[in-house]
């Protein structure tokens, strides 16, 4: 039986086409990946992102506990800021990728990938099991059944969220949030954070208000170009901006340093999970590194395909993300490499059914917003 | 949708339109739709001698990659520059512009058990 969130008949309604996704029953498109692509690059999309999970941290020792489970530095944020993270095991591989939002000094709200969500809250409970017993000094809950999430990216978000909004957002800085109401009554936490690379939000309100809070954005929005958008162009957005996605570029046996994530890697604050680890692989030096990659003669990269020496003699790596972009038009991919063969310019090869067809290291972002 | 009757169909979701001993072949509504945006398609070389089953080409969405099957044992005569250049035509005009080979059929009425529009729309049904 598929899971449904709060938002399921709005996506019937708007003759979605659902799939699948990890156990819950979501649009993969509604006109078309393309085009609601470009619509969230030019105007605004809408994502129902409602599958994520979400985790309730609190007590005096929530930044303490917190701090020792990721790697990032959760003592630097101040109430009403987020920070982009990944948790690791003790090994240094990663458990997930999320962004903890802090509401008070002894409260945090944690938003991880739906398909991790049951190992990540064992996970949580795991490290908690080293901390003091009180119960009263560290609670840690999965709250993912309480929140409808909607994600409103693009050029017009902030025009389009902030018609709806109690708060003012104008002054709102990237990575920031703020707690007040939307449509009216809905208490909402509306975050300006996303995972398209446009300016954006994300907005998180109890579960029940999902679909009014939908319609009122979508009756904002919609005369402003903004169209709703399925999982497809939610990939398609992510990997213009070599995002990476968790089960494509990062898994249990991915290190952070690999993956171009050293830049949320605190080893320089308190001892955290995984910091042994990461440390020794960053005085060895990383093997393989996540790089983007361009083709120059016809083919589409995929995850999976083999990346080769651009004689073709020697295998050098894997792809684990790629499309046509439908900003660039071009076909666009990101894997890991041999770190010889990582720098921007170097020639390789990619094998697309047995021909091994020539492709470029190149830099990332793929896309910039101009605006 | 309306699967026209001058056209044969696959279980692949591929068309054919046979004239004398020439097919015309392409990708169905309903393979395009399920698709998405086609953004690549790889097709033969002209005089390519193809089997009955046998993979002739590729589509690719923004999202999938799917092979593409020949209905019939006969030789590529043509294939559809137009389509190599603007893949989205699979999505426009499935039926028609979008049409990907034309082969010359060693024996036609190997084709004769291929569905009817009839019998495709039940068996879209089916699958569904």
């Amino acid at each position: 039986m598929l899971r449904k969130t709060s938002l399921h008949a709005e996506h019937l309604r708007l003759s979605g086409k659902m799939v699948d996704f990890g156990g819950w029953d979501l649009p993969i498109q509604y006109s078309g990946v393309i085009d609601e692509h470009l619509a969230c690059r030019t105007n605004a999309g809408i994502f129902d992102v409602s599958h994520m999970g979400e985790i309730d941290v609190h007590g005096e020792r929530a930044e303490e506990y917190l701090n020792f489970l990721v790697t990032n530095d959760v003592s630097k944020l101040t109430p009403g800021q987020a920070q982009y993270t990944v948790m690791c095991h003790e090994d240094g591989g990663i458990v997930d990728d999320l962004v903890i939002y802090r509401r008070a000094s002894d409260h945090f709200l944690l938003v991880v990938n739906a398909s991790n969500k049951d190992k990540d809250f064992q996970h949580l409970l795991n490290v908690k099991s080293r901390f003091n017993q009180d119960s009263a000094q560290l609670i840690v809950s999965d709250v993912s059944s309480s929140y409808t999430q909607i994600a409103v990216q693009g050029p017009k978000a902030l025009q389009i969220v902030s018609e709806l909004s109690s708060e003012p957002l104008n002054e709102l800085r990237n990575y920031c949030f703020t707690e007040g109401r939307l449509a009216g009554t809905i208490p909402s936490l509306i975050a300006r954070t996303g995972y398209t690379g446009e300016d954006g939000f994300e907005l998180y309100v109890p579960w029940e208000a999902g679909p009014e809070l939908w319609q009122s954005l979508l009756e904002v929005g919609t005369p402003l170009g903004m169209k709703p958008c399925g999982l497809g162009a939610r990939d398609t957005l992510r990997l213009e901006m070599k995002y990476p996605l968790y089960g494509n570029e990062l898994s249990d046996t991915t290190h952070p340093l690999e993956a171009g994530l050293a830049w949320v890697v605190k080893l320089g604050k308190n001892d955290f999970m995984g910091r042994p680890a990461l440390l020794r692989t960053k005085e060895l030096g990383i093997s393989r590194q996540l790089v983007g990659i361009k083709m120059l003669d016809k083919g589409i990269p995929r995850h999976g395909y083999s990346l080769y020496s651009a004689d073709g003699e020697q295998k050098i790596g894997e792809l684990t993300s790629g499309t046509q972009s439908p900003s660039l038009r071009v076909p666009v991919g990101i894997g890991f490499v041999d770190v010889r063969f990582a720098k921007p310019g170097t020639l390789v090869t990619v094998e697309i059914r047995g021909a091994r067809i020539p492709a470029e290291i190149v830099p990332t972002p793929f896309y910039r917003r101009t605006h | 949708m309306n699967y026209p009757d001058h056209l044969k169909y696959t279980k692949d979701h591929e068309w054919t339109r046979l004239e004398g001993n020439q097919a015309t072949i392409g990708i169905t509504h309903h393979a395009q739709s399920a698709l998405g945006d086609v953004v690549f398609v790889e097709l033969p070389q002209v005089g390519r001698a193809l089997k009955a089953g046998e993979t002739f080409g590729v589509v690719e969405s923004i999202k999938a990659v799917s092979d593409l099957y020949s209905p019939c044992t006969g030789k590529v005569l043509e294939v559809n520059q137009a389509l190599l250049d603007n893949p989205a035509l699979a999505n426009q005009d499935p039926h028609q512009g979008a049409w990907m080979i034309k082969v010359e059929v060693a024996d036609p009425h190997s084709m004769d058990h291929l569905m009817t529009s009839d019998s495709y729309n039940k068996y879209i049904e089916s699958i569904q």
